[in-house]
């Protein structure tokens, strides 16, 4: 596993969409690169018998039938929003 | 102390009037109020909405008048939710009732409370709540075990008759164990998800955390079965799993893998263990060696899978829609950036980074690919195993239940805690955790419980059950608090 640079949590951790503080960038550095080295283990099993397409699970193959349901109530799915205006969920400007 | 009864017994004196389900309720409220101070397994109830549904009960169902706690990651409508979280606690109110809690009411139990747990279910100790300390009720000094530690606690200290627990690598079997508890893992889609917040999907199912195996059993009959909810629920027709406890261990191969009883292993544990396997085969039953040679492989694959799903579930919170969001954001990034960082505690944003990592460009076939080989590997020494026995046996956990902060600077030592539980969620298995003795008492420490796991394949959970029931028959049921 490519293990060559020590793991980049700043630039990882904006892929993902979370600010860390410099202690918490540094402490998932250490952290991150034991657990990276520990997971490297699986360089050494050998895979070459398995079928490249394991991902399929098999079983999440069907469609249910396509009749018309009521969906949740838009009251109830407004409850929860941290912000509302009206029956609409209210957020920062998006366009400059 | 009708609260520390087993279901089977609280149902008999149900259904002939000599309690009423509001007596049942009373009786579990005054035990919360008098114990869980102390332990800290319930994040919330609500005793005057719960005697409403009390009076409503239907007695001729299965369930009928008995009273479930529930794992705080599971939508219980018009119940606050908060997954062990900041970013949801005080904020979230379930809009609806996931498809087992739809299926508790109909079998006529009532949801009455929500149990803490290891923020979005990642952790082996509770201690990664972000809400409050859950202690073991055998020794307050020791973690209860994790995720879903409040609702092993609850049921271990008698404040519950039994609860739900999720496990996503040993969640529900592993503080099973440490509390002495029965915790049952069903097989990958026996039981819908539709409702249960999500952390790594391929992974976790829903389980009964109870006093004994017959109780788990009638849960699992309740909740489990198809649902057009959950496209990963299977749609075999559900078994009669009362009909399998009976008939015993005689007869049943049982295997003891070589790997579950190596290197890293309690002694007290081990010889545990090992006694039981010698009254089972005292009492009729079957033992193989047999070997799981991906063992050691399986902690490395489980948090390369689980952390990239934990990450695509995860990125839901945004704090757009419901959950926490950061005072006076100067963007929308901005406002995904700090809500994000505020909310969530050290563990998940450690999970979900090194999810992201694993799945970000030129690092995915090298971890993430290599992963799912690997899990097929797991997967395939379980299908050979099973071909030369019925279950698998070994330890629940290689040890009893760890002090307070023996392994919180240490993430990998926390995450080898569940080397013994994980496989069976790689490989999609069912399984069942269930006391087999306790530690000797020392003057520092009293006797700590020491969980059996058995495994069987995936929907052989009649298989199970029998086993399970069995086992119990021989070794004896759960010893309270």
């Amino acid at each position: 596993m490519p293990q060559e640079e020590p793991i980049n949590v700043r630039y990882v951790a904006g892929l993902a969409r979370l600010t860390l503080t410099a202690e918490e960038e540094a402490a998932y550095t250490s952290q991150l690169d034991r657990i990276l080295h520990y997971v490297a283990q699986l360089d050494e099993v050998d895979v070459s018998s398995v079928p490249e397409h394991t991902l399929e699970e098999g079983n999440c193959d069907f469609t249910r039938p396509d009749v018309a349901r009521a969906s949740q109530p838009m009251e109830s799915a407004l409850q929860n929003a941290p912000r509302r205006s009206g029956d609409q969920f209210q957020v920062p400007k998006v366009v400059e | 102390m009708l609260h520390t009864q087993p279901i089977s017994t609280l149902r008999r004196l149900l259904v002939s009037r000599e309690i009423s389900p509001a007596d049942l309720l009373r009786s579990v409220e005054s035990s919360i109020a008098a114990t869980d101070p102390a332990i800290g397994a319930y994040l919330h109830r609500d005793f005057p909405a719960a005697l409403a549904e009390a009076e409503k009960a239907d007695l001729t169902q299965p369930l009928g008048g008995i009273p479930i706690g529930i794992k705080d990651i599971i939508n219980v409508k018009d119940q606050p939710l908060t997954c062990g979280s900041k970013i949801l606690a005080g904020k979230f109110t379930s809009p609806y009732d996931a498809t087992v809690i739809t299926r508790l009411r109909a079998a006529g139990a009532i949801p009455f409370g929500k149990l803490n747990m290891d923020e979005f279910a990642m952790g082996s100790s509770t201690e990664n709540s972000a809400l409050q300390i859950t202690r073991n009720p055998v020794d307050p000094s020791r973690v209860p075990g994790g995720s879903s530690g409040g609702s092993a606690a609850a049921v271990a200290a008698g404040t519950a008759v039994a609860t739900l627990g999720t496990d996503t690598g040993g969640s529900i079997r592993q503080p099973a164990s440490f509390c002495g508890i029965v915790g049952l893992k069903p097989s990958y889609g026996r039981v819908s998800r539709f409702g249960c917040t999500a952390y790594a999907s391929s992974l976790e199912q829903i389980g009964p955390m109870t006093r004994n195996v017959t109780d788990a059993a009638l849960i699992l009959q309740a909740i489990a079965g198809p649902d057009p909810a959950d496209s990963t629920c299977r749609r075999e027709p559900l078994p009669d799993f009362s009909k399998a406890l009976s008939g015993g261990i005689k007869g049943l191969r049982l295997g003891l893998p070589e790997e579950y009883f190596g290197a890293g292993i309690d002694p007290e544990v081990r010889a545990a263990v090992e006694k039981a396997v010698r009254k089972l085969e005292q009492e009729g039953a079957e033992i193989h060696p047999v070997t799981l040679p991906h063992t050691s492989s399986a902690v490395a694959t489980y948090y390369i899978i689980a952390t990239a799903e934990a990450s695509a579930n995860l990125a839901r919170f945004d704090g757009i829609r419901y959950g926490h969001r950061c005072e006076n954001p100067e963007n929308l990034l901005d406002l995904y950036n700090r809500s994000r960082a505020e909310g969530f505690g050290p563990e998940v944003k450690r999970r979900i980074i090194l999810g992201t990592y694993v799945l970000s460009s030129g690092y995915y076939d090298a971890y993430y690919r290599k992963a799912w080989k690997v899990r097929y590997l797991i997967r395939q020494d379980f299908t050979r195993a099973f071909e030369k026995v019925d279950l698998i046996l070994g330890p629940t956990c290689p040890t009893p239940a760890f002090k307070f902060g023996a392994h919180t600077s240490d993430p990998l030592q926390m995450y080898l805690a569940d080397i013994y539980t994980i496989a069976a969620n790689l490989a999609g298995l069912c399984g069942i955790s269930l006391p087999c003795g306790r530690t000797a008492a020392t003057p520092d420490t009293p006797a700590l419980p020491i969980g059996l796991q058995l495994l069987a394949p995936p929907l052989a959970e009649p298989t199970l059950l029998r086993a399970a029931w069995g086992v119990e028959q021989i070794l004896g049921e759960v010893d309270l608090v």
